[in-house]
């Protein structure tokens, strides 16, 4: 018969034991346990998420996101030539992937439809493990995913999205935008419209009816009117409208003497278009030249828009023409893996991917709160923009904003854009109160 | 005044294309009873039709010009267009006319994906109820949608007019009316070519004795046949016909529209509305529904009435097509006894 006993110095190993458990700090003991933030990596990988739009109105600038992203996971990696990993300030990436960890990536379809994009982010959270969501070409879809992203506590690296609300209204903590915003393309364009068409002017804005339009228009009228235009008419085009002619013809009786296009993608190529068609570019009011401007292009859109693009002004994040260290070693990689050059949906996406690969680096561990530290208030050069802020109060990036016009004298198919002005970053810097919104908690969160 | 004189001409050419794609659908329905969801995929089909002669005339003879490099350090491309380097300018005409030109290609290519559809698929479903036949021509539009999109991807691919007709007609000037009424001239001649066409699918109907036929087999399919007549035959290339309509209505709306994989079921849905309004089998109703609700839509997206009713335009059809429905159930030219039974 066996009895259970007690020796005075067992009991004393055995208290001595629990106090020493009772008194570690909680850290120590959260960051052993597997749970502790959303998809903590494991193994010897670890899977990054790429939401981009593969049909759909800006499925163009999707396909070159996720090149783009591919080409990323490569220089993470060690594979190929490095690209922007050579010329960033940061030297934490050494070309072994992550923290040691091979990167690997799954993809989804935004469709550029807010509760589809929510939906695939959800599944390369909950089903593959994505440890980071990436990607977008819309804000309204980017507004949509960062919210779930806070939810669930994955860190949320915005791709293309151009509407004050990502970084305004609708911040979060678990957000971070690279691209520049609405409000920054009207600081940029402002000086410019003045000079080249005069103070003296009527605007017509077509605007795309949702998140990412609104906030542009706002914007392009408050900077416009400030230079003294006058504001016609702002008129909301559903998304996706492909015919805009009952949009259009009321801008020829109107007195307008600018079109202002607040669309983007399809949407833009279709509207320029058809404005082209409509004599808009051949056109006398109030005894100027008609104009068109388009605040937010791309060359991926002047690509579609042809002949139709030249001449026209606009702003745009980043123009692979750009000579500086980081864009020429980046349109190098990018145009060896795939034969064009790359768009700035694909160097936003690239450079978010290696900004976040380099916070995990520098933060020495992938737990949210310790990146989301790492990122904010981080400075670096080196990828294209210049110096560049990644601002804390509402994770937005100061960088540099190109205001471009379409080519007139393009000598290549791909040559379509000519940078006017590089609009340096302390000009399109603002207040970041201006917009409200609350960043709200850093807590991790298991998942 | 402009302003509306500008919306009627949009309303035109809105009216044009949706009238050519309800004429074929209420056509097949007619005459075969079908109820054909994969009709907007043959518009789009026609508009790749145009799409794949443009690319295949645009084929290029690259060069590389070593002595040039590209940013990322290749020896940069030299393209030429085959057919401008084997024929100088004749070839360069011959690439900017792509657009007309694809009609020549696209009439035997529709007529045989047509009579092919007919023969293959919608054949069996004759007897079928219209759920079934809706579901299977439904199903097949899907099918057809991604074929495209696997070869020629989800982006709109965009085609230009002719040069001649790439710019805007002022018909201010030419009616002595202000000098603010200009029209694109393609679009102009979009709705000259849909008139062409629905003139002459009447013309076919009525001066013809095939024609004649066809519209006796659509009043009662069972005398003509114990008439000897095989009205079944005829019937294919009515349907073939239908999807030849369809397809041209697509070619000539790429220089306006530049077409993607999705674009047949972006005017499949107003169709529908159009034939339904118009009346089920009524070619004539079909016809003028087509160009009554696309001049509506055009008038309600006039800046005066969306101040009063915000999001009018989006509505405008599906609002009509209500009323219609409610004082006149058969629709505007609809005949007794069609889906009634």
């Amino acid at each position: 018969m066996s009895r259970l006993t007690m020796t005075r110095r067992g009991l004393l190993k055995a208290g001595a034991a629990s106090g020493v458990a009772l008194a570690a700090p909680m850290s120590f003991i959260r960051g052993a346990h597997a749970a502790d933030f959303c998809n903590m990596p494991t193994g010897s990988s670890v899977t990054l998420g790429f939401n981009v739009p593969q049909t759909g109105a800006y499925a163009d600038e999707g396909a070159d996101e996720l090149r783009a992203y591919k080409l990323a996971v490569k220089h993470l990696n060690g594979e190929g030539d490095g690209g922007m990993l050579n010329t960033f300030t940061s030297k934490a990436l050494k070309g072994n992937g992550v923290l040691g960890k091979k990167v690997e990536y799954v993809t989804g379809d935004t469709q550029t439809k807010s509760d589809a994009a929510r939906a695939s982010a959800k599944r390369m959270i909950e089903k593959d493990g994505a440890i980071m969501i990436t990607g977008g070409s819309s804000s309204g879809v980017a507004v949509a995913v960062q919210g779930l992203c806070q939810e669930t506590g994955v860190i949320f690296m915005a791709g293309l999205t151009h509407s004050n609300d990502t970084t305004g209204k609708d911040k979060k903590r678990y957000g971070f935008r690279h691209f520049f915003n609405a409000y920054q393309s009207g600081l940029a364009l402002g000086p410019i419209l003045a000079d080249q068409l005069g103070k003296e002017r009527s605007a017509y804005h077509l605007t795309a009816d949702y998140n990412w339009g609104w906030t542009q228009e706002e914007s392009i009228k408050n900077t416009t009117e400030g230079l003294g235009w006058n504001t016609v008419n702002a008129v909301r085009t559903p998304l996706g409208a492909g015919d805009f002619s009952q949009y259009l013809t009321p801008v020829l009786n109107s007195g307008a003497d600018v079109l202002i296009l607040n669309h983007y993608g399809k949407d833009m190529v279709n509207s320029l278009t058809q404005a082209v068609q409509f004599g808009m570019r051949a056109k006398q009011v109030n005894g100027k030249d008609f104009e068109i401007v388009v605040p937010l292009f791309s060359r991926l859109m002047a690509q579609g828009a042809g002949e139709n693009i030249k001449g026209i002004l606009g702003t745009t994040n980043w123009n692979w023409s750009l000579q500086d260290a980081g864009s020429t070693a980046f349109v190098k990689s990018f145009g060896q893996e795939y034969g064009f050059p790359p768009s700035q949906a694909a160097q936003t996406c690239y450079v978010q991917t290696l900004l976040y690969a380099d916070a995990c680096e520098r933060a020495g561990t992938f737990a949210p709160p310790q990146v989301i530290a790492a990122l904010e208030g981080f400075e670096f050069d080196g990828m294209g923009n210049g110096k560049t802020l990644y601002r804390a109060a509402d994770h937005q990036c100061m960088k540099d904003v190109l205001v471009v016009r379409g080519n007139e004298n393009a000598t290549s198919q791909f040559d379509l854009l000519e940078v006017v002005k590089i609009v340096p970053r302390d000009q399109v810097t603002y207040d970041p109160a201006i917009f409200g919104g609350d960043l709200g908690p850093a807590d991790a969160k298991a998942c | 005044m402009d302003a509306i004189f500008l919306q009627f001409l949009n309303g035109l050419d809105k009216g044009g294309a949706y009238a050519l794609i309800a004429l074929g659908l209420t056509l097949v329905f007619g005459t075969l009873g079908v109820v054909n969801f994969a009709h907007g995929a043959l518009f789009m089909l026609g508009a790749f039709c145009a799409v794949t002669f443009n690319k295949f005339l645009s084929y290029e003879l690259v060069v590389l010009d070593e002595t040039k490099k590209t940013a990322w350090g290749t020896a940069v491309e030299i393209r030429t267009p085959y057919i401008e380097a084997w024929f100088g300018d004749f070839g360069t005409q011959i690439l900017n006319y792509s657009v007309p030109i694809s009609i020549l290609v696209a009439i035997p290519v529709m007529l045989l994906i047509g009579v092919s559809m007919e023969r293959g698929l919608i054949k069996h479903f004759y007897k079928r109820p219209h759920a079934d036949q809706i579901l299977v021509t439904f199903g097949l539009a899907i099918v057809i949608q991604e074929v495209i999109k696997h070869y020629f991807g989800a982006n709109p691919i965009p085609q230009s007019a002719p040069d001649i007709v790439s710019g805007s007609a002022n018909i201010g000037a030419w009616l002595g009316l202000s000098d603010n009424i200009v029209y694109p001239w393609w679009r102009l001649v979009y709705f000259g070519f849909s008139a062409l066409i629905i003139g002459a699918v009447f013309a076919f109907l009525q001066f013809t004795t095939y024609g004649m036929v066809v519209r006796a087999g659509m009043r009662d399919s069972e005398t003509v046949g114990m008439l000897g007549i095989n009205i079944e035959r005829r019937f294919t290339v009515v349907f073939g016909i239908a999807a030849v309509v369809a397809g041209l209505a697509g070619v000539m709306y790429t220089p306006i529209l530049p077409p993607d994989f999705h674009m047949g079921m972006d005017f499949l849905v107003l169709s529908f509305v159009v034939v339904v309004v118009g009346g089920m089998g009524s070619l004539s109703g079909a016809v003028l529904a087509g160009f009554l609700l696309g001049i509506l839509q055009s008038f309600a997206s006039m800046n005066e009435i969306t101040s009063i009713f915000p999001g009018i335009d989006q509505i405008i059809i599906y609002l009509v097509a209500v009323v219609i429905l409610l004082t006149m159930p058969r629709g505007l030219m609809g005949r007794e006894g069609v889906m009634e039974e």
